[in-house]
């Protein structure tokens, strides 16, 4: 592989990182807005005095952006948390436990993140009763099934807005008519979608929403989690009672304050930046299908629009992953080798994909960075590492045959 | 996940691995499938008076799976079967300089492979 040059700063001036749901750089703009809560206005909002209440007005501003990006009834139904993953684990934990009295079954999506997944089975071995629903082969849930296996004791639906290793968008307006018919609450994890299409928590009849501040370019550290008015839910830890009782610890401000002005620039931007990675994306994805044995996983057309995901028959996801990085341009897979658990991705296997199959997944995801320039390196760059690894897979040998 | 955190050597041997390929007519074959994620090796080996004179392999698995296969090849050719046989997962991890934890059970594949091929060929023999 040619030797990259290198920039000043150390950071390698022809990278191409297509690895934007994993994590997101931080925008500037973003960065110098918070800088001043790492530092000078280091105040813990609970206190009283001025420093204090610089800090919780920072606090409280950046809650009514999150607010206004959601079009939330107002800023009161932003409860902030540490991360996306403490939002779903109130979200699902608070609301069942909260309305237990009202009924004791579950549903979530097979292709949720695990961090709703898990506390529900947690749910489950507290006597709720949990039922995966399954989605078709493009990752769409299956509404037929939603309506049977809702009855009137189904506290809570959990369903992502859009999944971020298939880049499916689920049709939550219609889902959320289906859950109200029968069931109490449905609650919505938009980490994958928010920033990227437009979210109308009212117009959409969502009771409860998951964001994450990171994936919206924001700095790490921060979640928030949408609570409509009138939702009952309690807390699932305890302390000080910060965030109107329902999330206790001090208030990470440089994040929050970082995620508030990460999401009113990320609604200012998101048509324009939308529509520009819309082509590019769109190109890569019909570059990289003509490579043979080729596919695309998701949905083909109702997909986040800075994503692109694939499956190449016969090699792994790990080594596609290594070898794309020898050209200096990372991606990520949902290979079993490449997974803690080493256990293949759990949304490959709902949409269908055979544990062989899911291996060879690779999952690419544009960002603010990505120029339709780099659509020819990638695409050359993914043919060529997955004409090389097939050459050293006993699998290919078999298919030509 | 380029930081799994594999040594340089690993991912020269992922980058350049030797031996790749397929012996027809082998004198011996071995393959494996990984029961822990499912990823599949084989071996084929060319003996003349009991040494490994030629060896080739092909994996269907993640970077540490195609580092170790490269390396057993290396560490197996030229050498006596009953010295190849030896050849176990800590030698190969050890060539390599180490592997992550969670990476250990490739390099089993790789000896594994190795030792299936070897066993082959001895079958071979007294059959003969
Ligand atoms: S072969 Fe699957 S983890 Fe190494």
């Amino acid at each position: 592989m040619p030797e990259q040059p290198c920039g000043s700063n150390g950071v390698q001036m022809s990278r191409i990182y297509l690895d934007n749901a994993s994590s997101m750089p931080v925008d500037f703009r973003v960065f110098e807005f918070a800088k001043p809560y790492l530092m000078a206005s280091h105040g813990n909002p609970s206190s009283l005095h001025s420093v204090g209440l610089e800090a919780k007005q920072a606090v409280e501003e950046s809650r009514r952006k999150i607010a206004e990006f959601i079009h939330a009834e107002n800023e009161n139904t932003i409860i902030f948390t540490g991360s996306a993953t403490e939002a779903n684990n109130l979200a699902v934990k608070g609301t069942a436990l909260r309305n237990i009295i009202q009924g004791k079954a579950i549903i979530a999506s097979a292709i949720e993140h695990m961090s709703v997944i898990n506390p529900m089975k947690e749910m489950q071995k507290n006597g709720f009763s949990f039922t995966s629903l399954s989605v078709d082969s493009t990752g769409v849930v299956d509404l037929k099934k939603l309506e049977n296996i809702l009855t009137k004791n189904t506290v809570l639906t959990s369903i992502m807005y859009a999944n971020n290793e298939i880049g499916t968008i689920e049709p939550i307006s219609e889902i959320s008519k289906i859950v109200h018919e029968k069931g109490k609450y449905l609650h919505v994890d938009a980490v994958a979608a928010a920033g990227r299409i437009p979210i109308d928590v009212q117009k959409d009849g969502i009771d409860l929403l998951t964001l994450s501040s990171n994936d919206l370019y924001g700095p790490q550290g921060a979640g928030a989690l949408y609570v409509k008015p009138g939702v009952k839910i309690q807390s699932v830890l305890l302390g000080g009672g910060q965030e109107r009782g329902l999330r206790s610890g001090t208030e990470n401000v440089f994040s929050i304050v970082g995620m508030g002005e990460a999401a009113r620039i990320a609604q200012q931007e998101m048509k324009q930046e939308s529509s520009r990675l819309l082509p590019i994306r769109d190109k890569l994805i019909k570059e990289i299908l003509k490579i043979d044995q080729s596919y695309l996983t998701g949905h083909p057309s109702q997909r986040l629009p800075h994503h692109a995901s694939f499956r190449f028959s016969y090699i792994e996801g790990e080594s596609i992953l290594l070898n794309m990085d020898m050209y200096d341009i990372q991606v990520s897979t949902g290979s079993a080798c490449s997974s803690k658990t080493l256990e293949p991705s759990h949304v490959l296997l709902a949409i269908g994909l055979k544990h062989e199959e899911a291996h060879g997944s690779m999952v690419i995801t544009l960002g603010r960075s990505t120029s339709m320039n780099d659509v020819e390196l990638v695409s050359k760059a993914t043919n060529e590492t997955v004409q090389r690894l097939r050459k050293l897979s006993p699998m290919s040998q078999e298919w030509r045959k | 996940m380029a930081n799994v955190g594999y040594s340089k050597k690993v991912m020269e041997h992922f980058m350049n691995p030797r031996n790749v390929g397929v012996i027809e007519n082998p004198d011996g074959y071995g393959k494996v499938g990984n029961p822990v994620c499912g990823d599949v090796m084989e071996i084929y080996i060319k003996v003349k008076d009991d040494k490994i004179t030629d060896i080739k392999f092909r994996t269907f698995g993640c970077g540490s799976a195609i580092a170790t296969s490269s390396m057993v090849t290396e560490l197996a050719k030229g050498k006596h079967v009953d010295e190849a046989v030896k050849i176990t997962r800590a030698d190969v991890a050890n060539e390599l300089d180490g592997l992550p934890a969670q990476k250990m059970h490739c390099s089993n594949l790789a000896a594994d492979a190795l030792h299936e091929a070897i066993k082959d060929y001895k079958n071979r023999k007294q059959k003969k």
